[in-house]
């Protein structure tokens, strides 16, 4: 325990970069997800083949690859967006999970009988009032459960922000670690994503009972 | 499982047999052909039965072990010296990449024979390793774009972001002198170098015998200011083989006294240093 306990600030300074990390890149994909499902669902022809290419182009490529490619492509030499390894790694995730959000959110609002939304017209509802009081807040029941873990899965990716410098939790275990030629960061490490990931997990797994019955 | 365990001991009892069995000790059966004859028990008889030598090296520090990718072949000082040991036991080399960070663990997981890997010696690590003699004297330096001219020294570093790699002592040098530089961290020299490159970093820091190829090899960028640590490079080898350790400090006198140092150096290091080799770290034999 001496190699952590020696080192916990530095540690938790890690932890809390993952935190930030993972709400950033939660938030963000929700965001890019709800935009891109509504364009794929109600933009028609050249709305829903450009969300599908978004879709299938950061989907299938590994989310390594596309980390080390922005870290080049933001830095000073070229577009000089960003160089901290911690920006990038934001808007890297966010991307990428946002592709997996959107899919999310898709089959959410078409899992919503298309009559509810003629009946809701034909009884007077503007366009806007349908989705807000009759789609969406059906449509959000059925995505919760696969949102929750959209958003395990996305605590686990921030680990790879480490491979582009992002001084994140595993990247501060491994300092450590490396530091101390000792194991017991790293088996604090994977006790600290842990620490995250299984109240995601039950807070997942609680709403997703509550809304079975709510049906 | 009880089954597998029996059954593995067995078969380790087999084996033990065998290698213990008469006429099988003898080192100079093994094959290999040249090469000193050793104790059947000792460390370097056991590396004679394998027919080779493991080194860990770097295979991105031009001068000191860089794999040349047009014959793929591992070249530079490092590289050599364990050539020469290998030589000298009558057996192949074979290189293994090791960066910074898992040069230690290699050696203790048994991957690895020896590391020559331009790994400083330093108390920390003695307490998990042994070193042979130190081989070559480094010194921590900076390397920053030519037209950089706002750092001159390792004060300057305070406040801009240092490129350096894990598991390294420049790390631990950058974070002890220059406590308000940021760090960022790769894997290994060559990442590290292409950051700066990038823009991503002010500088890369870590041993001046290592920036010397990193300087050549990406263009515009260039040494400042004088090395502010000792580094001094040994080889790493894992602890409890003693006579390895002797076995190498031999070779390295060896290699004092015959010139063959001096030759190395002149070979690797001299065309990037472009300094006179000076005298080897260690005593010559005799």
């Amino acid at each position: 325990m001496d190699p952590i306990v020696a080192n916990l600030d530095f540690l938790i300074g890690g932890y809390a970069t993952t935190l930030k990390l993972s709400a950033g890149a939660m938030a963000l994909a929700l965001a890019i997800g709800v935009l891109v499902a509504s364009v794929r669902v109600w933009g028609g022809r050249i709305g829903s083949a450009a969300g599908g290419a978004y879709v299938e182009f950061f989907r299938n490529t590994p989310l390594l690859v596309q980390l080390f490619f922005y870290a080049v492509l933001f830095a000073p030499a070229n577009l000089g967006l960003s160089r901290d390894p911690v920006v990038v790694a934001l808007v890297g995730l966010s991307v990428y999970t946002g592709a997996y959000v959107t899919e999310v959110i898709r089959s959410g609002i078409l899992s919503v009988d298309q009559r509810q939304s003629e009946a809701a017209r034909s009884l007077g509802l503007s366009q806007v009032q349908t989705l807000r009081r009759v789609v969406l807040p059906q449509a959000f029941r059925t995505v919760i459960p696969p949102l929750g873990n959209l958003s395990i899965a996305l605590v686990k990716n921030t680990a790879v922000a480490s491979a582009i410098g992002a001084l994140e939790l595993l990247q501060a275990g491994s300092i450590v670690s490396s530091r101390t030629f000792r194991l017991e960061p790293l088996a604090g490490v994977v006790v600290a994503y842990l620490s995250i990931t299984i109240p995601l997990a039950i807070l997942t797994g609680h709403l997703e009972r509550r809304l079975r019955f709510a049906r | 499982m009880r089954r597998l365990i029996a059954g593995l001991g067995a078969l380790a009892l087999a084996l033990g047999a065998c290698t213990a069995g008469p006429g099988a000790s003898s080192p100079a059966a093994s094959g290999a052909g040249g090469g000193a004859s050793f104790a059947a028990e000792s460390t370097m008889a056991k590396i004679q039965q394998k027919g080779k030598l493991v080194c860990g090296v770097k295979f991105d520090v031009i001068a000191f072990g860089f794999k040349n990718p047009t014959n793929n072949e591992v070249e530079g000082f490092d590289a050599d010296l364990c050539r020469e040991i290998a030589q000298k036991m009558g057996v192949q080399p074979e290189f293994v990449e090791t960066v910074s960070k898992n040069r230690i663990p290699f050696l203790q997981e048994d991957k690895v024979d020896i590391v020559i890997s331009t790994m400083t010696i330093n108390e920390e690590r003695k307490k998990e390793i042994d070193f042979s003699h130190e081989y070559y004297h480094a010194g921590q330096s900076i390397l920053t774009k030519s037209d950089n001219t706002a750092i001159q020294s390792v004060d300057d570093l305070n406040g801009t972001t240092v490129c350096t790699v894990e598991g390294s002592t420049s790390e631990k040098n950058i974070s002890e002198q220059a406590p308000d530089a940021e760090l960022l961290l790769f894997p290994s020299y060559s990442e590290a170098a292409q950051a700066l490159v990038d823009g991503r970093c002010e500088s890369v820091s870590t041993d001046d015998s290592i920036l010397f190829g990193l300087a050549s090899q990406f263009e515009g960028t260039e040494l400042r200011g004088e090395p502010f640590t000792d580094e001094p490079l040994g080889i790493g080898i894992k602890k409890g083989k003693d006579d390895l350790v002797q076995f190498v400090n031999g070779v390295l006198e060896e290699m004092a006294g015959n010139g063959r140092w001096k030759a190395l150096y002149e070979k690797h290091i001299k065309p990037y240093s472009g300094k006179e080799a000076p005298e080897p770290p260690f005593k010559a034999a005799g």
